[in-house]
């Protein structure tokens, strides 16, 4: 990544003009303490509300810690890996994991292909209108989630549902979305897709300004199509951004919590219930080591999933 | 050359203008449907204008329910969290990208390791830590562990790590203090960086759902998403003009902010995205 080395440079250049003025020790030491000063706020609320959970989390999953606990945490006792060997065979657990799975390997690829497809056209197609239609597109990503699947719940009705209307223009016979199992997954995928493809959308146009115009005219010249074009030029100058927009996306969509919570309440017949949402009906339930030990197999799965998708995009770039 | 390809490309306005009604049709419905009577919102096939408009949806909102309340929460919340976020994250922002100090790397890979770490993996112990804090069912309880974020930290290092070094040295030569440099030659040169967390920051906090479901459980100090999504599937889940009014109340404030100030949001996102 870049910020590391631009660190490390940072560093020499500071170390370079703080020595040369010599006798430093009391104005370095002046500079140490005024930079802890600065972070002191900050290193305390970090600890006190990220770092102490982390740990705390993880020492919960090893334990029985139930809601009764909750004034005693020294009174739980560590009972090993027994919470993860009960969520590795709790049905409804798979049951979320196989869903959150399906969620992500759909949603995530229809997600960034439209993203993508929209920045390429904004980008390169049309010279008029640009950022009406990029503001057009991003809108969706900063409104409340509730909010959305609140409206897409009517949107997606069987019987009076606007998207089954339209469908019905085109001869199609829309399915009953939230209510069939089959059909409640490919509903929620569709909100999401579109509630989230501007992000990326944004992330690609960005990137896009990095890809010199100039390779593009020399490749017309050499008789290469559009296509061949974006294949072999664009999308290898694209790599850095699309792991980039790969990484953000899947971590967000392994979480998914909202879409169901809202729209299906886990249904029908747990077809929707999630990772997240499953842990979070636990932690209602007052199961709090349970619901730790599931927070953390979502964390190991985002660690695992991102370093692969380093691993995936960084190579033969 | 030019002429040609806006010609040829006649169809690919005509794909991104399908796109881009099927992306905003939903909102128009909404703010359309929250003025219309549950009679109407039955109908098959759905209308679009209301036949008679109606206010009772948000008379209700703010009378029955309590609506007027969760817009005040959600309000002193997201400001509160604003607020925190700009000036400790750009205090550290600043150290990390001007000063040199013991410990400094290692603050750096911390905040950049927290980056990944999802909201799901500590809510269980953080409703411990801030149940046997007594702040469950208080505004600080929402508060305090959204005050800093590690995105913040990041995005004002970077943008700080660009300003010129030079201001640094003269102030010193001038005999201020490190503090007073930080607080009266840099701060005032970071407006850009600023509004653009600003901004993110607001809506990431009106937005927020998880921490405040679980942390509010008692009515009067749910948030806008809260409410309206426990409204959605509680005993008023069938009203559907209600929830509509519901879902705009929460999105039209937020879009108002957007569009007022959706450059820094873009430009904000582009560059974080980047780097």
């Amino acid at each position: 990544m870049s910020t590391t080395t631009d660190a490390t440079t940072r560093e020499e250049t500071g170390r370079r003009a703080a020595s040369p003025r010599g006798g430093g020790t009391r104005a370095s030491r002046r500079q140490a303490l005024a930079a802890w000063t600065l972070a002191l706020p900050f290193c305390l609320l970090f600890l006190v509300f990220t770092a102490w959970p982390v740990l705390q989390s993880l020492f919960m999953s090893f334990t029985d810690t139930r809601a009764r606990d909750l004034r005693t945490p020294f009174a739980v006792d560590i009972i090993g890996l027994k919470n993860y060997t009960r969520a590795f065979s709790d049905p409804t657990f798979r049951r979320a994991a196989l869903n959150t799975a399906y969620f992500v390997v759909v949603g995530m690829p229809l997600t960034i292909l439209l993203a993508l497809a929209v920045a390429v056209a904004l980008d390169r197609g049309i010279t008029r209108f640009r950022s009406a239609f990029r503001l057009g597109f991003y809108t969706p990503v900063i409104t409340s989630i509730v909010a959305v699947a609140v409206v897409w719940r009517f949107l997606l009705q069987h019987e009076f549902g606007l998207i089954n209307t339209v469908l019905g223009w085109v001869g199609i016979n829309g399915p009953n979305w939230l209510g069939d199992p089959h059909w409640s997954m490919p509903g929620l995928i569709l909100m999401a897709a579109w509630r989230n493809f501007g992000t990326g959308m944004i992330i690609f146009l960005a990137g896009l300004q990095g890809v010199p115009w100039a390779l593009h005219e020399a490749a017309a010249i050499d008789g290469a199509n559009g296509w061949q074009r974006f294949r072999h030029i664009t999308l290898p100058l694209l790599r850095p951004t699309m792991l980039f927009v790969c990484v953000t996306t899947a971590i967000g969509y392994l979480q998914f919590f909202e879409e169901p919570f809202v729209m299906t309440n886990g249904g029908p017949l747990s077809s929707t219930i999630s990772m997240s949402m499953y842990t979070y009906q636990q932690f209602g339930f007052g199961n709090y080591g349970y619901a730790a030990s599931m927070s953390y197999i979502i964390f190991v799965v985002i660690a695992i999933v991102t370093a692969l998708q380093f691993r995936l995009l960084r190579e033969n770039t | 050359m030019t002429g040609t390809r806006r010609l040829s490309n006649w169809w690919l306005y005509a794909l991104l203008t399908l796109v881009l009604v099927a992306v905003i049709a939903p909102f128009v419905w909404m703010v359309l449907g929250s003025f219309k009577t549950q009679g109407e919102l039955l109908q098959s096939p759905p209308t679009w204008l209301p036949h008679k408009a109606t206010l009772d949806n948000y008379t209700q909102l703010f009378s029955r329910l309590n609506f007027r309340q969760y817009f005040f929460n959600s309000t002193v919340v997201a400001v509160a969290v604003t607020a925190g976020n700009l000036l400790f994250c750009s205090m550290v922002g600043y150290a990390l990208a001007m000063l040199e100090f013991p410990g400094r790397r290692a603050l750096f890979l911390v905040v950049m390791a927290t980056l990944l770490v999802p909201g799901v993996v500590t809510f269980v112990p953080l409703f411990v830590l801030v149940t046997n804090l007594g702040l469950t069912n208080t505004l600080p309880g929402l508060i305090l562990p959204f005050l800093v974020s590690p995105f913040g930290v990041f995005l004002m290092r970077q943008f700080i790590s660009g300003l010129p070094r030079d201001l640094l040295d003269a102030g010193r030569v001038d005999g201020a203090g490190e503090l007073r440099i930080f607080a009266r030659i840099f701060l005032p040169l970071c407006g850009p960086a600023l509004a653009t967390l600003g901004i993110l920051t607001f809506l990431a906090s009106w937005n927020n759902f998880l921490w405040p479901l679980v942390v509010a459980q008692q009515e009067n100090k749910f948030t806008l998403p809260v409410a309206l999504a426990l409204y959605a599937k509680g005993q008023n889940s069938t009203q559907y003009g209600l929830l509509l009014a519901g879902a705009t109340v929460v999105v039209i404030p937020i879009l108002a902010i957007f569009l007022v100030f959706q450059r820094r949001v873009i430009e904000g996102i582009a560059t974080t995205g980047i780097k």
